[in-house]
């Protein structure tokens, strides 16, 4: 008892040292890549290499010009918001539909996982048409989603429920998958265990299946949430949304050969975006785990 | 009466026959061990008594009823070789889980949970989680949650196989205190013969191809045990006793090989 407990607080400060340590790296990496940016920049300038493509201020702007333009005024003659105003108000505008899609598709692809992994045969008739559904290009899904959906929408929906929709459409598929995979994992003996207990099916599903399936739905939910973003935005597109992510995308594709700054600013707050969707189930994932520290992915 | 009755099993899985024309009857508060080589059908055997696999043939019997309503009425708590706790639970609530599902409301469970603690000499632990014992706390976890809501009968598969010598004489020990303290019925699967001689009041014998008894032995150890038992003349005699059962049904097992 009291060996453990001397343990303890060590396996604190052990966490604490490895959590600097995963900030330090992460640091050194980000430094290296814009070193890696700068130096092949300066490199093929000074050389005037074409190949594979002409290197200047438009196709590749300095890393530091590009976070610049952030604070920059949106407009030019210094009038106007800033761009990252601009950016981050279109970035909580498209984090609204990627959330909402986001649970709406965990939810979905979670019970469908249950569905299929409880029932073999639906899991067989089924889950070829659930692939299926992601080989389909999310451009064509898109617009027709906007197309049924957005009549239906009350006001308060309208326009954004449908690009939720969509996001939800790119999220289900990895938590279905999981969903069954994690299902069955569960520990032939842990099985036999809740037989002895004469446990039914669904205290067996609760008790023992979910809780075992838990650390392959958070791996899938992790590649969801990035997933959700990229639906989001992308959903965006047809639905000829304006207030999102999306919309700037378009609009400083447009103008890029004048004002590159705009686009390369625009892929930092959508990439910000996706990372913090990312880290928010991170969290919830060390919240809800509960595993050996050799088991978690 | 019986705890538990097998009349005439017989098990087959597929081509092979597990268990031929097995009969055995275990009475209450007896501790009875199944021994034999890898194959002869002792974990069969338990799996049968504890309905988690049915007989091809012939009749299992816990209490008096057929070996499923038992299992329905949670008659018997099992053990395996692997502790089997559930890692996102902490050991309190591992020990609590066959409360959970047979309802116990939450007053009742934490009271059962620190008497079980307490039985296992794990006070103090109930908020680690599994990995964070060692194999032979991990095993008294199990042990714990096995008799957490007082079944009559124990099951135990091999629980101990995979500890090392020292860890496992000590749990023998604690088993045995155990089993007093209770006075449930435990049947016992094992490989080791000292282990099997120490803990039992009678060692089943077992032999392979098909697997079937080939010898009861009684062993008549003064009660309670203790290390001393280990030592004394009796324990070797009953130690080669049983040595030489197996051999014996072994040489069966060579001279039916010869002859087919």
């Amino acid at each position: 008892m009291s060996a453990i407990a001397l343990e303890r607080p060590r396996a604190r400060t052990e966490a604490v040292r490895r959590g600097i340590g995963r900030v330090t790296l992460f640091v050194l990496v980000g430094a290296a890549l814009w070193g890696l940016w700068e130096g092949y920049r300066w490199l093929w300038m000074r050389e005037g290499w074409t190949w594979p493509f002409i290197v200047n201020d438009i196709s590749m702007p300095h890393i530091h010009s590009i976070f610049q333009a952030l604070f920059d005024h949106a407009r030019p003659g210094g009038v106007g918001p800033r761009l990252i105003t601009i950016l981050v108000e279109a970035a909580l505008f498209t984090a609204k539909e990627a959330a909402v899609g986001f649970a709406l598709g965990a939810l979905l692809g979670f019970a469908l996982g249950v569905l299929l992994a409880h029932f073999r045969i639906l899991q067989r008739g089924f889950l070829p048409w659930v692939v299926a559904s992601q080989t389909v290009p999310i451009l064509v899904v898109a617009p027709m989603v906007v197309v049924w959906l957005n009549p239906k929408l009350p006001d308060s929906l309208k326009d954004w429920g449908s690009v939720a929709v969509i996001a939800a459409y790119l999220t289900f598929f990895p938590v279905t998958i999981s969903t069954i995979r994690g299902l069955h994992s569960a520990d032939r003996r842990a099985l036999e265990l809740m037989r002895s207990y004469a446990a039914g099916n669904w205290r067996i599903l609760w008790k023992l299946r979910v809780p075992a399936a838990l650390p392959y739905i958070f791996a899938a939910l992790k590649v969801s949430a990035t997933a959700s973003v990229v639906g989001a935005i992308i959903g965006e597109l047809p639905s000829s949304i304006q207030d999102g992510l999306g919309g700037q995308i378009i609009n400083y594709s447009q103008y890029y050969t004048i004002q590159p700054k705009g686009l390369w600013a625009t892929n930092v707050i959508a990439a910000a975006l996706g990372i913090s969707f990312f880290l928010l189930v991170l969290i919830a994932e060390k919240i809800v785990v509960r595993r050996a520290p050799e088991n978690v992915a | 009466m019986s705890v538990v009755e097998i009349k005439d099993v017989t098990k087959q899985f597929g081509q092979t026959t597990a268990l031929r024309g097995i009969d055995l009857a275990i009475d209450e508060g007896e501790f009875v061990s199944l021994i034999g080589p890898s194959g002869c059908g002792k974990s069969t055997l338990l799996r049968i008594i504890g309905d988690l696999i049915q007989p091809t043939s012939g009749t299992a019997t816990v209490n008096g009823k057929p070996a499923r309503q038992a299992r329905i009425d949670r008659d018997y708590g099992i053990v395996f070789q692997d502790a089997v706790l559930y890692d996102w639970r902490t050991v309190a609530k591992n020990i609590a889980l066959p409360l959970e599902l047979a309802r116990w409301d939450r007053r009742r469970r934490a009271a059962k949970v620190k008497e079980m603690l307490d039985l296992v000499e794990l006070g103090g632990f109930e908020s680690h989680h599994p990995w964070q014992l060692s194999g032979g706390m991990q095993q008294r976890v199990a042990i714990a949650r096995a008799l957490s809501f007082d079944p009559s009968l124990l099951l135990m598969d091999e629980p101990f196989g995979a500890l090392d010598e020292m860890t496992r004489e000590r749990l023998n020990m604690e088993l045995l205190r155990i089993w007093e303290a209770s006075g449930s019925t435990v049947v016992f699967v094992t490989h080791s013969i000292a282990e099997a001689v120490f803990l039992s009041t009678r060692v089943v014998v077992m032999s392979p191809r098909p697997g079937r008894i080939s010898d009861v032995i009684l062993t008549d150890l003064p009660q309670p045990r203790t290390a001393a038992t280990r030592e004394e003349p009796r324990f070797f005699e009953l130690v080669t006793q049983v040595r030489e059962a197996l051999h014996l049904g072994h040489d069966v097992d060579h001279k039916l090989e010869a002859s087919a």
